[in-house]
């Protein structure tokens, strides 16, 4: 049997679905993880996260209490407590909506957006959350697909300082130094780069950084 | 929706007692009523009418022609009073309040109802026709009844009595004879009286009371149950999206799951063959459920409202879209549907007949309305009749008081323009 993974990790699980609660824990305790806790929704998530201090939380979008995005946004506060926590995120359907505002989380390293169905696909599955485990960025080629239907000529749509902030990030400088450099709050620069990344399209490749592909998108224009 | 009846004429006589109520006597006071009304009537026509006539030369004549056109308008009035006293549901004014205040404006708003002539030719036929039947009506089953009873109070006064002028009768049980009989043609004439009045009132309320208030009515008793309708149905979309998603979509996602790993297990063969062949169709199976619950109502839409889940079926769009919309936030639920719905159904549309190379969807909330604007730069020619999906959304856009509208001249371009009134949510 080939898939047991060189380094197993202590995996926080949400899923409301007992179904799949319970083959997700057969299949990650399988490949030779443990799954530190598995919850049924999101409250429950962050107080296990807190509790467990784990490898890589995996989360379900849709769950209780209201049946929403309940999932995402307790994956997104998570990671802007502990930016460096890798977070996985299986939804039934893909949204880029959902990918930009999991993206733009902590510093788009260390995330992975999925579709469920591809917990099916065993071995991408695992090989996927170990890539988010170690800090890469995964995303559904779902998703990708989407977004490269998208009309082309990016860069025409950014603002004048949206391109100036790509401008400086080409040149290699932090969120910080941008700020200071053009006299804005760092909130304000991260909101101008999240809106680059938005804007042109950018889904990461596994284990590239955005700002880099953001860099390659101006240098190509 | 039960509407309770108000007790009338017809329905009393259905029931046991009508002879002991008030009914027998409401209607022959409204017979009389007309009769007297009617000679009144009679009168004041054929006086205003004829002085009107002879002084049209001198001018002054005319104002008394006037009036007498517009006397319906007082007899159709006291009318509906009268009708009170045998048919006391409501019987509204059919006419119209003019629109502003003075002589002028409301003879000419009169002048030009239809109901006002309806009225004159009541006011007619009421001078001419009517009141002798309710004269005859009341002389055939209350006077003459009456009368036969009586007979033994004239025999005992005169001696003998010439019973309705025909039979003459002089013995005192010839007398009680006729009293017994004239008390059961007085019962008959109680019922006749009520056939005669009810009749009479039928027709005085298809002339004179206003139809449309009542038509009015059950339009907007409609209008209020499409609305219930369409939130039904809207509901029932969402209910339907849950359940597959929280059921046949975690059970289907399972399934694949455990293909997966049997498909690990099963040592290379038929049987690993086998486990391939149905791990790839669980998931198509899985795929294709997904687009289906995304048709039904996407999640997108629920819960980020109409700007992202345009933006979304643009993405899906297979002709380039650009989305220009920006709204002030959240929308009413059933807006961000139905405008959802227009925009995907347009879409499809460019995708499927238009031969467009580029579409653009703009829009945003002003003056109290969402608008939004499809166009494509396609061949045009578009026609939201039969078979177009565009028919039931401009139905589904109509419940919200908003507006659909076309226009697709023949080589293009296509615009798909919506409006829907309302307030963002909050």
């Amino acid at each position: 049997m080939t898939l047991r993974v060189d380094r197993p990790l202590r995996v926080v699980l949400a899923e409301d679905s007992v179904l799949l609660r319970d083959g997700l824990v057969g299949l990650l305790g399988r490949c030779g993880h443990e799954v530190v806790a598995a919850v049924g929704d999101a409250e429950a998530l962050v107080t296990a996260v807190g509790e467990h201090d784990p490898d890589v939380v995996v989360t379900d979008v849709r769950m209780p209490p209201g049946f929403q995005d309940e999932g995402l946004h307790a994956a997104v506060r998570l990671r802007g407590e502990r930016p460096a926590l890798p977070v996985l995120v299986l939804s039934q359907y893909v949204q880029r909506r959902y990918a930009a505002e999991l993206l733009d989380s902590g510093d788009g390293t260390g995330v992975g957006y999925l579709l469920k169905d591809r917990v099916g696909q065993v071995e991408e599955f695992i090989e996927a959350l170990g890539e988010v485990a170690d800090g890469g960025t995964v995303v559904d080629p779902e998703v990708v697909r989407q977004l490269l239907r998208r009309r082309r000529d990016p860069l025409e749509r950014l603002t004048p300082r949206e391109r100036e902030v790509l401008a400086l990030i080409a040149e290699g400088r932090s969120n910080s130094s941008i700020a200071r450099e053009l006299v804005v709050s760092e909130a304000a620069v991260g909101k101008h780069v999240s809106g680059i990344l938005t804007k042109l399209d950018l889904p990461p490749a596994d284990g590239t950084h955005r700002r880099v592909l953001a860099v390659l998108a101006y240098l190509r224009a | 929706m039960i509407r309770m009846h108000p007790p009338n004429v017809w329905r009393a006589m259905a029931r046991p007692g009508y002879l002991l109520s008030a009914w027998p006597w409401r209607s022959a006071g409204y017979l009389l009523t007309g009769v007297v009304t009617g000679v009144v009537v009679l009168v004041g026509i054929v006086t205003s009418a004829a002085a009107g006539a002879v002084l049209a030369p001198a001018l002054v004549g005319l104002p008394l022609l006037l009036g007498t056109a517009l006397a319906g308008i007082p007899v159709a009035a006291l009318e509906r009073l009268r009708l009170r006293l045998v048919d006391p549901g409501p019987a509204p004014d059919p006419h119209e309040s003019p629109g502003e205040p003075g002589l002028r404006a409301w003879l000419s708003t009169r002048l030009r109802e239809r109901a006002t002539w309806r009225e004159f030719g009541h006011a007619l036929l009421f001078a001419g026709v009517l009141w002798p039947v309710d004269a005859l009506a009341l002389a055939f089953f209350l006077l003459g009844p009456s009368t036969v009873v009586a007979t033994p109070l004239v025999v005992a006064t005169a001696g003998e009595a010439k019973v309705l002028k025909v039979w003459l009768v002089s013995g005192w049980p010839a007398a009680f004879g006729f009293a017994v009989l004239g008390l059961a043609l007085l019962v008959l004439g109680a019922y006749l009286l009520g056939v005669a009045a009810g009749a009479r009132a039928g027709l005085a309320r298809l002339l004179v009371a206003s139809r449309e208030a009542d038509l009015g009515a059950r339009v907007a008793e409609l209008a209020r149950s499409r609305v219930r309708l369409v939130d039904a149905f809207e509901a029932e979309r969402r209910r339907i999206e849950r359940d597959l998603h929280d059921g046949a979509q975690q059970r289907l996602v399972a399934l694949t799951m455990t293909l997966g790993l049997a498909r690990l297990d099963a040592p290379p063969g038929p049987l690993a063959d086998q486990l391939d062949k149905a791990h790839a169709q669980a998931g198509t199976a899985l795929a294709e459920l997904r687009e289906l619950i995304h048709g039904i109502h996407p999640r997108v839409l629920a819960d980020y409202g109409l700007e992202a889940a345009v933006a979304d079926a643009a993405d899906r769009s297979a002709v380039p879209v650009d989305v220009g919309l920006e709204l002030p936030g959240r929308l009413p639920q059933a807006v961000e549907a139905a405008a959802y719905f227009v925009v995907c159904e347009a879409l499809a549309n460019v995708g499927r007949h238009s031969g467009a190379s580029r579409a653009e969807v703009s829009g945003g909330h002003r003056d109290g309305r969402l608008v939004l604007r499809i166009r494509d730069d396609g061949c045009g020619g578009a026609r939201a009749g039969e078979g177009s999906g565009l028919t039931g959304l401009a139905d589904r856009v109509s419940v919200l008081d908003g507006r659909l509208s076309l226009s697709s001249p023949p080589g293009g371009p296509t615009l798909l323009c919506v409006e829907i009134p309302c307030d963002p949510a909050s």
